[in-house]
């Protein structure tokens, strides 16, 4: 075949094209929607609590993905930096995913727990004030701004209808369920933990009960990340090879 | 009974005002409808610009006058995207001038929302690739397929919706970023509804330009037409699938992504590297095509290689996203392949790159004597280079260096700026004098300026980037002799300093540059008397305006 007939037909060389680009997508893509060791088996994995939620979605919007990476990569220096590496399970409920491309600051994908609820308040309103070279923006704007609760109940649902699993229990309980987060020992807390293992309940210093403000959300989020999965019981050599 | 051209028109108009309304009123329902107060900024920008619209279809339109077939070229909607891409252009370099010295100096994120480096990066990275790249790209494709096809555009309004629906798309996208309006994926961060506008936007985009090959009096497509089309129905292909997503609600800005995780993650790379490979290569690409065997009057180098160059590219690109996840969650197969079709990728880049080089055969003395010449040449140069680093990044093992680091941010500016901007700078100075009929530039001094002002800051711009990014890495992974990691995270964020202070004033002379090149293109098409003419090559000037070649 000469090339000419693409050069004489718009139509045939747009066909053309479209196939050329297609093959490789095709090929990349579509496999990790049904070959089933993309995504490890793993126990502990849960959809984010509302006020989680929330959080991740202020974590979104300030664009912290520019500057921090939440994908630990697979290299001796980096798992004892920050800890075991990251796992597709992991980010299974993440939409979208924020495994960034750019270290600016540390990998956050194991920051849960490993500082307190009010240092990392005070680090979000002030970095320099706890780590002077820091060159992170400070966001004290989150503390006075409080969270919008029937939007949230409203984010959950549109979440299950891209494949989040919450039950009707988890959507009619989120209004509670964001409170309860920032009111440790109330019995609404103990319902949500219930229902979300391992979530953090947030306690400030200046707590806004009843009404969760922005920045108790953030550090709601960034408390939990990498605490789900569960590594005693994960094989890396088992049925999970990728 | 076939209808007449006026009829024709008719329908065109009662269309376009019709469409006009429409929108409008979209635009004012969700204004009052939404809860949230940018939504209702958006709602509103989008009503006003389909009023203003609608206002400039019943003042143009003519429904009575039976006007002859038009010989002349529709330049109208390019003029506006020429100069349209110059002024987000200094827009573009200057917001990423701050972030850079924000980056050197925190104190400047003012502790303010829409003033913080996480707001401004999309801001500066949109304003660059879509704002300035894009308007160029719209500008040279609307050009060169006319006058490669000897046809005027297709549709009447429709140019000029592409054009102006373009920059709408970009003002409700920018503003949405300050306000913190986002998707969360890199290079696609508008919300859907702006995605939406984009999508008809793009398509109009397609139809005008299938539209007008289809009306061509030369039998064959001109091969800077071919990377058009690729690029222009590559794009459209990228953003219907990279964007899917679903709104909270129709008057929310809010959306999900319907992806997640591991496949959000390989369908994000898929888009966003081929938004290098479509948007900033091949779109680029047929610029090349046309302006350098214009400028230098000389035929492409070699016709063969062209066609090995535009199937090769277009059918490799798309296979290398991956290499953006090396050693990721992303299974190992899925990357294995990316390194792969990345380094396969280096070929047709330096195929493309000689094709644009060896035209000058003949005609090397161009370089020396014009600056138009030496900035498409240059560009071509900085392409070879950056089309060579990136294959040597997609090797894992270098991947697990320079990934994360600031090499990253070398490599990208030492594709966009030295290629991309310089290639545009190139372009948009040959076009100029062409689209507003003059005898040449107001100063081809000038650009000699503006070449050495933005060669120097792309300069001092990559080597900067080099040094951190290559420090950081390995700072990251350096072990003391007991076998602990050396250093902390943060030290390694105070060894960048000397190097980001560096980049910030490389930055700011691209700012310089592009406000030089801004006077000159003023006073060019203002009709100023240039101050060089006799300096200026004879295709400097409007085809009408050339003289002849002495016998």
């Amino acid at each position: 075949m000469k090339h000419e007939v693409f050069e004489k037909n718009s139509l045939i060389l747009l066909v053309g094209i479209l196939i050329a680009v297609s093959i490789g997508g095709l090929a990349q893509i579509a496999p990790l929607f049904w070959i089933d060791s993309t995504i490890e088996k793993v126990k502990g994995m849960r959809p984010y609590t509302p006020l989680e939620q929330v959080g991740r979605d202020i974590y979104v919007r300030e664009g912290c993905y520019g500057c921090h990476s939440q994908m630990i990569r697979t290299l001796r220096d980096e798992v004892e930096r920050y800890g075991h590496y990251s796992l597709a399970a992991e980010s299974m409920y993440d939409h979208p995913f924020q495994w960034g491309s750019k270290r600016t600051g540390p990998d956050l994908a194991r920051v849960g727990g490993k500082y307190s609820d009010q240092w990392q308040a005070d680090h979000l309103v002030a970095p320099r004030a706890l780590v002077p070279e820091s060159i992170m923006p400070g966001y004290p704007w989150l503390a006075t701004t409080r969270i919008d609760a029937p939007s949230t109940v409203e984010r959950l649902k549109t979440l299950r209808l891209v494949g989040v699993p919450y039950s009707d229990e988890m959507i009619v309980n989120a209004e509670r369920d964001l409170v309860a987060q920032i009111d440790p020992e109330s019995r609404s807390a103990r319902d949500l933990l219930q229902r979300y293992p391992k979530a953090k309940v947030v306690r400030l210093d200046n707590s806004s009960t009843p009404h969760p403000t922005e920045l108790e959300a953030l550090v709601a989020y960034l408390q939990i990340l990498g605490q789900m999965v569960d590594f005693a019981t994960f094989d890396a050599a088992g049925p999970n090879l990728r | 009974m076939k209808p007449t051209t006026a009829e024709r028109e008719a329908l065109g108009d009662a269309l376009a005002a019709l469409s006009a309304a429409l929108v409008a009123v979209l635009g004012l329902y969700i204004t009052f409808a939404t809860r949230e107060p940018a939504m209702a900024l958006h709602g509103a920008l989008l009503a006003v610009a389909a009023i203003i619209g609608g206002g400039a279809v019943f003042s143009f339109m003519n429904p009575t006058e039976d006007r002859p077939e038009r010989a002349d070229y529709v330049d109208g909607p390019i003029k506006v995207a020429t100069i349209a891409a110059i002024i987000w252009g200094i827009a573009g370099f200057l917001v990423g001038d701050i972030i850079a010295w924000q980056l050197a100096f925190p104190a400047l994120n003012f502790d303010l929302p829409w003033f913080s480096f996480g707001r401004l990066r999309p801001l500066h990275t949109s304003a660059v690739i879509f704002a300035f790249g894009g308007n160029v790209l719209l500008a040279t494709s609307l050009f060169v397929v006319q006058r490669t096809c000897h046809a005027r555009l297709a549709g009447r309004w429709s140019p000029w919706f592409v054009v102006w629906g373009y920059q709408l798309f970009i003002a409700i996208a920018g503003t949405g970023y300050l306000l913190g309006i986002t998707q969360g994926k890199e290079y696609a961060e508008p919300e859907w509804y702006a995605d939406l506008l984009l999508t008809v936007v793009w398509v109009t985009y397609l139809l005008v330009f299938l539209g007008t090959l289809a009306r061509r009096k030369e039998p064959h497509i001109y091969v800077a037409n071919w990377f058009f089309l690729a690029f222009i129905v590559t794009v459209a292909l990228l953003h219907l699938v990279n964007n899917a997503s679903i709104p909270v609600s129709i008057t929310s800005t809010k959306s999900y992504i319907v992806y997640a995780g591991v496949q959000d993650a390989m369908t994000q790379w898929w888009y966003g590297h081929n938004a290098v490979g479509f948007f900033l290569t091949a779109g680029f690409l047929g610029i090349m095509y046309y302006f350098i065997p214009k400028r230098v009057e000389r035929p492409v180098y070699s016709y063969r290689l062209s066609i090995v160059h535009f199937w090769t590219l277009i059918f490799l690109y798309i296979w290398a996203g991956p290499h953006h996840l090396h050693y990721t969650a992303l299974p190992d197969w899925a990357q294995t392949l990316g390194m792969t079709f990345s380094i396969i990728l280096w070929m047709p880049s330096w195929g493309g790159m000689i094709n644009g080089l060896m035209t000058l055969a003949g005609a090397w003395d161009k370089l020396r004597t014009d600056p138009v010449v030496r900035l498409l040449v240059v560009s071509v140069a900085f392409y070879g280079m950056s089309t060579f680093e990136g294959p040597l990044m997609s090797i894992k093992a270098v991947n697990s260096l320079s990934h994360y680091t600031d090499w990253t941010i070398g490599h990208v500016h030492s594709g966009a700026l030295g290629w991309v901007a310089m290639v545009s700078f190139g372009a948009i100075y040959c076009l100029v004098p062409w689209l507003w009929n003059r005898k040449g530039l107001y100063s081809l001094k000038l650009v000699e300026w503006h070449f050495w002002i933005s060669t120097i800051g792309i300069l001092l711009y990559i080597t900067a980037m080099w040094v951190s990014g290559i420090t950081q890495g390995l700072m990251w992974r350096s072990y003391d002799k007991l076998g602990f990691l050396q250093y902390s995270f943060i030290e390694t964020v105070e060894a960048m300093k000397p190097y980001y202070v560096i980049r910030a004033i490389g930055g700011l002379l691209l700012v310089i540059g592009g406000l030089v090149m801004a006077y000159n293109i003023w006073r060019t098409i203002r009709g100023d008397e240039a101050v060089d003419l006799a300096d200026q090559p004879r295709v400097a000037a409007a085809p009408g305006l050339r003289l002849q070649p002495a016998e």
